[in-house]
Formats: structure tokens, C-alpha cells, sequence
């Protein structure tokens, strides 16, 4: 296929049924492109809403005693950060990444069924209203934490939290729908000769990753149905004196949140198989095994689940079943980095800004993978667990894993969505801004953990008070740091110079067949896959 | 825009998505206010609701109207019916999911959370300490602090309304084939017949739920037992109101001729939907009723 065939049917798209004008092109859009657009700008809208809240809890944390905030609004702001960064910043991103590329990647015209497309995003920004609206009730918005354990949830919460469930009730609908339009176009729309085993990884882990979502969002709907129920209808699922148990409550809600966590990290594997070999200007070192350790994963992280459970007393044999299970999951997320780091040996390396967050991916989330494993080891989670540690664990998987992989990805498809390049300049600036705060931010939490600090909480011992300091000064960092990322992308949306169809001499796949920008209408006419 | 390549169709801009989002918002948002203002009396939030469950009905009604008339005029070809299909089973898949946390909400509390108030595996202590006098049985009809009910038998109402259902799956099967053979007439009597058995299904359910609550004292706060009971029997009751909506609309369709011998997809997604909740009422049957 050459590009010219493909400029003269995108100068025919434009003409017949180009991108309409206005507003409505949005509100009204079936188009995939659009779609990915809106689902990136409402994620970074969300990025900055849960940034702010963030800066929120460092700051009432820069000094122990109580500075600014209540205490109770200080559990506000950490429930609703998790809850945002969580469901609106990186679930909401990948979406738009995998609209945005998987159609292109695969060969097809759209996503297979573009308006329900539209509808999974359209529902975001209203169930983020009434999220981020619960705050501002009468009693507050939620402030049991993201994870809303019963009886927090349940007979201490404010009256807000039937906003909360049924805002957490239109997100799973929103997502599954998603994830019920990606699995459908992968299957249906390869073009003629994509056959299963030369998809690209991106492709491949958005797959596996929209069958846990359908697998486990609709526990998350049972779990807080039932925390509804509890609280506003006389049930006493959570409650042992009806016969219940809160630690169910934790069973359900883990037996969706950790393969929710795998939710946030899958696609991320797909976008550093992606990048790491383009600027290595080598193919990816093991592809096959990358796929079969990919749906490993995927199977393992139903089985984890009570990790996050060591404290409650569950009977022995549980804890060593969980943790054992745990441990397996490392070997196939080391085959990953082992594959990666493999990839860039040997290879002719260049460091441009996607690249260099690709690096910083690998390093710093296998960090988190290595605290991940400490916190495995049953007995030694009975001295971390609800600790700094574990908050440190987190975000070097979450931030310096997911979202740097989302930043990687940004800065690597800018040019294929924009036709023009970002400014390099402005992207080493964020590259290093970012990398360096965000170990002064998250790093010294390991240590504040060790020493014993408990997370989610407002007020803590004189003896953490400096490193506290050093930890809050990096998150005003890293956050003023998102900033020229803003910046960057939309000088990059204006102007800059003329990207070519494929700016990147190493990269691989069809998104690079096609022109820069891409056309409204992605494939018209299937490639042929050789 | 499909001249250029008979396989790919991609709808040109639609209003219905965001009419939908809306519906959602309002019934999100309306559901919210009306649970928390059952304490105070107010209302507001049950108009917010119904007004949003409207703007879905409506929503659905435009939103199906647009995809029949584009499928009655050919511009469907396999690659869309594959997808609807595939489409309609995974989100089959998910439902299940949906009832899976109720089961597995049913189980743990059979298994672990009812025998450990009553002190078994390492719990003496719990036991001792908090409700020394408890029993850990089930149907648990005691609960720990003492609230008191009776449970529901099998063998009545329950297993008449089983034999109801599965004999609604299997009438279905023949519409299908009658269906698939082309027979009109038959596929209208087995089709309404199905109609019939899933709405006396919800009418008998119906009289259950007044028997237990008049005369048993089973209600959904008497402790675990009634909680996980009308939990898992209201949602399955709720996916055979819709279902049977489903296969109504589908019925009227048939009315007018709408499906033929090989393109019926929608008649397929309806009792796929059918089947589907009745094995779920068997699920039921056996771990809420019989065991
Ligand atoms: C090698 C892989 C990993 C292992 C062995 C692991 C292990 C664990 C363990 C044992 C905990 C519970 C700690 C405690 O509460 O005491 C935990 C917490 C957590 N992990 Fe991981 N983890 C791994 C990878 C990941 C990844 C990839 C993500 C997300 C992208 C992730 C996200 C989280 C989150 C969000 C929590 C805290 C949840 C909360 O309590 O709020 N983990 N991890
Ligand atoms: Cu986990």
C-alpha cells in the first residue's frame, strides 16, 4: 500500500465527509479520532482535578499538626484523588489511546460500533460531575478512601455516598461498553492478513485487558449495590451482627481491584513494546512470549486477590495460597522487562522524549514491581501494610509506570495526531522535570513507610516531619512540572513543524502508512498485511 | 459512505449517544437524591429519576428505530452482524459477572461468615466474646443480635415458577426454529406463549415477595439470609421484566415482518438474553431454595 493511494482517498474523505464543524462535531461525533480526542482531554482534565487534590493532601502534610484542611476533608481529598486518577485519569486515557490507535493499528476504518462508542465516553463527564458534586453536599463527599471498605462506607459514611455508587455505577457502564467495543473490533476489523500473531502488543493488551474489564466491572457495580443496600435499605451484608462480614466486603472489592490494577498496567506493556524497539531500531525481542506472558498475567491476577487482605485473619492456608500466587505474578512480569531491556541490546539507541520515558518506565516500574513482592511476602506485609510503603508501591507502578507510559505514548502518536512535531526542547524539559521530582516525591515514602507511618492520614510524629518536607516538595515539582506538558501540546495542536507520515525512522506498523495527521476516516479500503 | 467498500460501515453523527448519557446522568443523579432523602421524606430526586428512565426509554426507542431501518435497508453486511453478536454476548458475559458477585456474596456468607460467627475454623474467640448464643446454621433464621425470620420453601410457589421458566426457554426454542424455518404463525404462537409464561413468571414472584413479607416476617433486612435472598431474587425478577420487554418488542416485530430466515439477529440477541436468565433462575433455585 503506498502512501499516495492513501492522500488521494483522504483528500477524497475530506471532501465528501470530513470532520464537521462546531461543537456538535463533538457532542454528535461517531469518529473514532474524535472520540480518542475527547477521551484524552477529559483524562488530562482529570489528571490536573486529582493533581490538585493531591497538592491539597502534601500540602496539609508538608508540617506535622493541622494546618489547612479538617481532617474529614482531608479524607475527602484523598478518597476522590484515587477515585479520579483512577477511574477519570488513567482508565479514560488508555480508552482514548486504544480508540485512537487500534483502528489505525489493525487496518480499520473505525471502531466497530462507533455510536455506542460515543456513548461510553459521553457518560465520563457526567459521572465526574456527580462524583466531584457529592463534595460540595450537605455532611461531604465521600471520604472512606478509593477503596470505600465497609463499615467506612457503610455506617460512618455521609449521605453523599448514594451519589458515589450510582457515579461508580454509570463509570462501569461507560467502561464496559468500551471495553465491549475494542474486543469487537479487534476481532472483527484486522485487515486481510493481520492474523492473531502480528497484531502489535499495543493491540494485544488492550484485548486481554477490555476481557478483565468486562470480567471485573460488574463486581465493582455488585460491591457497591451492596454497600447501598447496607447503608440506606437495612441490609447487613458487611455487618456481623445480621450475620455478615466486612472483611466480605474486602473479598469483593479486591476480587475486582486487582485486576483493575492490571487494567492500568497492560496497555502500558503495549505501549513500550511499541516504543522500545522504535527507538532501538531493533524488531521487539520476544514477541511471542510477550503475548503469552500478557494473558499469564491477565489469569494470575484473578488469583491474587487477598494480598491485599494479609492483615484481616484470614486462615492460614489462605495467606500462603495469596501469597505464593503473588509471587507467581512476577515471573511473567520479569520476562517483560527482561524482553525490553533485551530489545535495547545492541541496538542503535536514541533518546528522544518518548523514548526517554519508555527508560524511565522500565526502571521505575520495576521498582514498584520489587516493593510489590516485598509487600507479598505474607509476614513482612504485616509490618508494611496501610504504611507509606504501600502508597510509595502504588505510585511508582501508577505514576511512573502507567502514567509515563501514557506521556511516552502521547509524545510518540503527537505527530500522527496533530501533523506536526512537538517541540523536543519542551519535551526533554518535561522528561526531566518530571522524572527527577517524582523520585523526590515518591521515593522517600519507602522509607516513611519502614519508619512506621501510617497512610491516610492527616496529623502525623514529629520524627517523620523531614522527610515529609522533602516529599511534599517534589509533589509541587512534579505537578508545576504537568504543566509544560499542557503547554507543549498545545503548541503542538497550533503549529510546529510538518511531521511526516512516519517521523520516527524505527517504528513499525500500519499507523505509519498513513498520512500525518491522519485522515478523519482511518482505513477506507483494508490494507493488505503481508 | 460505504461505496467504496461493501464491508465497512460507519454511521454517519447521531444524537442518540449523548440523549443516552443524559438518561444516565439523570438516573444516576435522580437515584442519588431519592436514596438520600428516604430518611427525610423529601422527594425531588424520584422525579429527577423517572424523568431520566424516560429520556432512556425514549433514547432506546430512536436509538433501535434508527439501527432497524438501517439493517431493513442492507446496509448491515456480516462484518456488522458478527460484531452485534459478538457484541451481545460479551455484554451476556458481564451479567453474569453481575450475578456472580451476589453468589459469591451468598457463598462466603454460607461458607465462611455465618460458621465463623458460630466459632468454627480459628475463631472460638469471635464466638465466645461477641454472641456466645449464637447458632451458626442455614438458613440462618436467627440472626446474631437476635433479629428473627422463617425461610422460604422450595417447594411451592418457587418450583412451580421453575417449571415456568424452563418451560418458557424451551417454547422459545420452537419460535427460533419456527423462525428459522420460515413459519410465521407458529413462530407468533410460541413467541407470545413465551410472553405469557415470563409474565405469570413475575406474577407469581410477585406473590411470593407479598407472602414472605406479610406473613413470614422474611423481608429484605432480616439479617443475611433475607438480604441475600431478595438481593439475588430482585435482580433476577429485574432481568425478567426487561427480558420479557425484549421479547415483546421482538413479538411486534414479527408483526410486521421484520425478520427473515437468516438475517434476525435481534430475535437471536432476545433469546440468548432468555436463555441466559433462566439458567440463572436455576442457579437459584438450587443454592437460595433447595440447598
Ligand atoms: C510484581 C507485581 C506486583 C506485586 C507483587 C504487587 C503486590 C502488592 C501487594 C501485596 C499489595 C498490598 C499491600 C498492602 O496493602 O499491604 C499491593 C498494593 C497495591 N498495588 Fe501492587 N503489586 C504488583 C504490581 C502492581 C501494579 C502493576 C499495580 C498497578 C498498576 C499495582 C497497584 C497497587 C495498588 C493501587 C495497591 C494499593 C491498593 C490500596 O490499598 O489502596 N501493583 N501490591
Ligand atoms: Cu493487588
Amino acid at each position: 500500500m503506498s502512501t499516495l493511494t492513501q492522500d488521494q482517498i483522504a483528500a477524497h474523505d475530506e471532501h465528501h465527509h470530513g470532520a464537521p464543524k462546531g461543537i456538535m462535531r463533538w457532542i454528535l461525533t461517531t469518529n473514532h479520532k474524535d472520540i480518542g480526542t475527547l477521551y484524552l482531554w477529559f483524562s488530562f482534565i482529570m489528571f490536573l482535578t486529582g493533581g490538585a487534590m493531591a497538592m491539597v493532601i502534601r500540602a496539609e502534610l508538608f508540617q506535622p499538626g493541622l494546618q489547612l484542611v479538617e481532617p474529614n476533608f482531608f479524607n475527602q481529598m484523598t478518597t476522590v484523588h484515587g477515585l479520579i486518577m483512577v477511574f477519570g485519569a488513567v482508565m479514560p486515557a488508555f480508552t482514548g489511546l486504544a480508540n485512537w490507535l487500534i483502528p489505525m493499528m489493525i487496518g480499520a476504518p473505525d471502531m466497530a460500533l462507533p455510536r455506542m462508542n460515543n456513548w461510553s465516553f459521553w457518560i465520563l463527564p457526567f459521572a465526574f460531575t456527580i462524583l466531584l458534586s457529592s463534595l460540595f453536599m450537605e455532611g461531604g463527599g465521600p471520604n472512606f478512601g478509593w477503596t470505600f471498605y465497609a463499615p467506612l462506607s457503610t455506617t460512618y459514611s455521609p449521605d453523599s455516598t448514594a451519589l458515589f455508587v450510582f457515579s461508580i455505577h454509570i463509570m462501569g457502564i461507560s467502561s464496559i461498553m468500551g471495553a465491549i467495543n475494542v474486543i469487537v473490533t479487534i476481532v472483527n476489523l484486522r485487515a486481510p492478513g493481520m492474523t492473531w500473531m502480528k497484531l502489535p502488543l499495543f493491540v494485544w493488551t488492550w484485548l486481554i485487558t477490555a476481557f478483565l474489564l468486562i470480567a471485573v466491572m460488574p463486581v465493582l457495580a455488585g460491591a457497591v449495590t451492596m454497600v447501598l443496600t447496607d447503608k440506606f435499605f437495612g441490609t447487613s451484608f458487611f455487618e456481623a451482627a445480621g450475620g455478615g462480614d466486612p472483611v466480605m466486603f474486602q473479598h469483593i472489592f479486591w476480587f475486582f481491584g486487582h485486576p483493575e490494577v492490571y487494567i492500568m498496567i497492560l496497555p502500558s506493556f503495549g505501549i513500550i513494546s511499541a516504543i522500545v524497539p522504535a527507538f532501538s531500531r531493533k524488531p521487539l525481542f520476544g514477541y511471542a512470549s510477550m503475548v503469552y506472558a500478557t494473558a499469564s498475567i491477565a489469569i494470575l491476577s484473578f488469583l491474587v486477590w487477598a494480598h491485599h487482605m494479609f492483615t484481616t485473619g484470614m486462615p492460614v492456608f489462605a495467606e500462603l495460597f495469596f501469597m505464593y500466587c503473588t509471587m507467581l505474578i512476577a515471573v511473567p512480569t520479569g520476562v517483560k522487562v527482561f524482553n525490553w531491556v533485551a530489545t535495547m541490546w545492541r541496538g542503535s539507541l536514541s533518546f528522544e522524549t518518548p523514548m526517554l520515558f519508555a527508560v524511565a518506565f522500565i526502571i521505575l516500574f520495576t521498582i514498584g514491581g520489587f516493593s510489590g513482592l516485598m509487600l507479598a511476602i505474607t509476614p513482612a506485609d504485616f509490618q508494611y501494610h496501610d504504611t507509606y510503603f504501600v502508597v510509595a508501591h502504588f505510585h511508582y507502578v501508577l505514576v511512573t509506570g502507567a502514567i509515563f507510559s501514557i506521556m511516552a505514548a502521547a509524545y510518540y502518536w503527537l505527530p500522527k495526531w496533530t501533523g506536526h512535531m512537538y517541540s523536543e526542547r519542551l519535551g526533554q524539559w518535561h522528561f526531566w522535570c518530571s522524572v527527577i521530582s517524582v523520585n523526590v516525591l515518591f521515593f522517600p515514602m519507602h522509607f516513611l513507610g519502614l519508619a512506621g507511618m501510617p497512610r491516610r492520614i492527616p496529623d502525623y510524629s514529629i520524627q517523620f516531619a523531614d522527610v515529609n518536607q522533602i516529599v511534599s516538595i517534589g509533589g509541587f515539582a512534579f505537578g508545576l512540572s504537568q504543566l509544560i506538558f499542557l503547554v507543549l501540546v498545545i503548541k503542538c495542536i497550533r503549529g510546529g513543524e510538518k511531521a511526516p507520515a512516519k517521523p520516527w525512522e524505527g517504528s513499525e506498523g500500519l499507523e505509519w502508512t498513513l498520512p500525518s495527521p491522519a485522515p478523519y476516516h482511518s482505513f477506507t479500503t483494508p490494507p493488505e498485511v503481508k | 459512505m460505504t461505496t467504496k467498500h461493501e464491508t465497512y460501515y460507519v454511521p454517519a453523527q447521531s444524537a442518540w449517544p449523548i440523549v443516552g448519557a443524559i438518561g444516565l446522568f439523570l438516573i444516576a443523579f435522580g437515584a442519588g437524591q431519592f436514596v438520600t432523602q428516604l430518611k427525610s421524606g423529601n422527594s425531588g430526586g424520584g422525579y429527577i429519576l423517572f424523568a431520566g428512565i424516560a429520556v432512556i426509554l425514549f433514547m432506546l426507542v430512536g436509538w433501535f428505530r434508527t439501527v432497524i431501518q438501517e439493517s431493513m435497508t442492507g446496509l448491515y453486511s456480516h462484518q456488522m452482524d458478527r460484531s452485534f453478536r459478538q457484541g451481545m454476548s460479551w455484554f451476556i458475559f458481564s451479567e453474569v459477572m453481575f450475578f456472580a458477585a451476589f453468589f459469591g456474596a451468598l457463598f462466603y456468607a454460607r461458607m465462611f461468615a455465618v460458621p465463623w460467627l458460630g466459632g468454627a475454623s480459628n475463631n472460638a474467640m469471635t464466638h465466645e466474646i461477641l454472641w456466645p448464643n449464637f447458632e451458626a446454621v442455614w438458613p440462618l433464621l436467627t440472626t446474631p443480635d437476635g433479629t428473627k425470620t422463617t425461610a422460604m420453601p422450595w417447594n411451592g410457589l418457587p418450583l412451580i415458577n421453575t417449571i415456568v421458566l424452563l418451560t418458557s426457554s424451551v417454547t422459545l426454542h420452537f419460535a427460533h426454529i419456527s423462525l428459522e424455518k420460515g413459519k410465521r404463525s407458529a413462530i407468533i404462537l410460541w413467541l407470545g406463549l413465551t410472553i405469557l409464561l415470563g409474565i405469570s413468571f413475575l406474577a407469581l414472584q410477585v406473590a411470593e415477595y407479598r407472602h414472605a413479607y406479610e406473613e413470614m416476617g422474611l423481608t429484605l433486612t432480616s439479617g443475611i439470609y433475607g438480604n441475600t435472598f431478595f438481593l439475588l431474587t430482585g435482580f433476577h425478577g429485574m432481568h425478567v421484566t426487561l427480558g420479557t420487554i425484549f421479547l415483546l418488542v421482538l413479538f411486534f416485530r414479527v408483526l410486521k415482518g421484520h425478520f427473515s430466515v437468516d438475517k434476525h439477529f435481534a430475535f437471536q440477541a432476545g433469546s440468548w438474553y432468555w436463555h441466559f436468565v433462566d439458567v440463572v433462575w436455576l442457579c437459584l433455585f438450587i443454592f437460595v431454595y433447595v440447598l
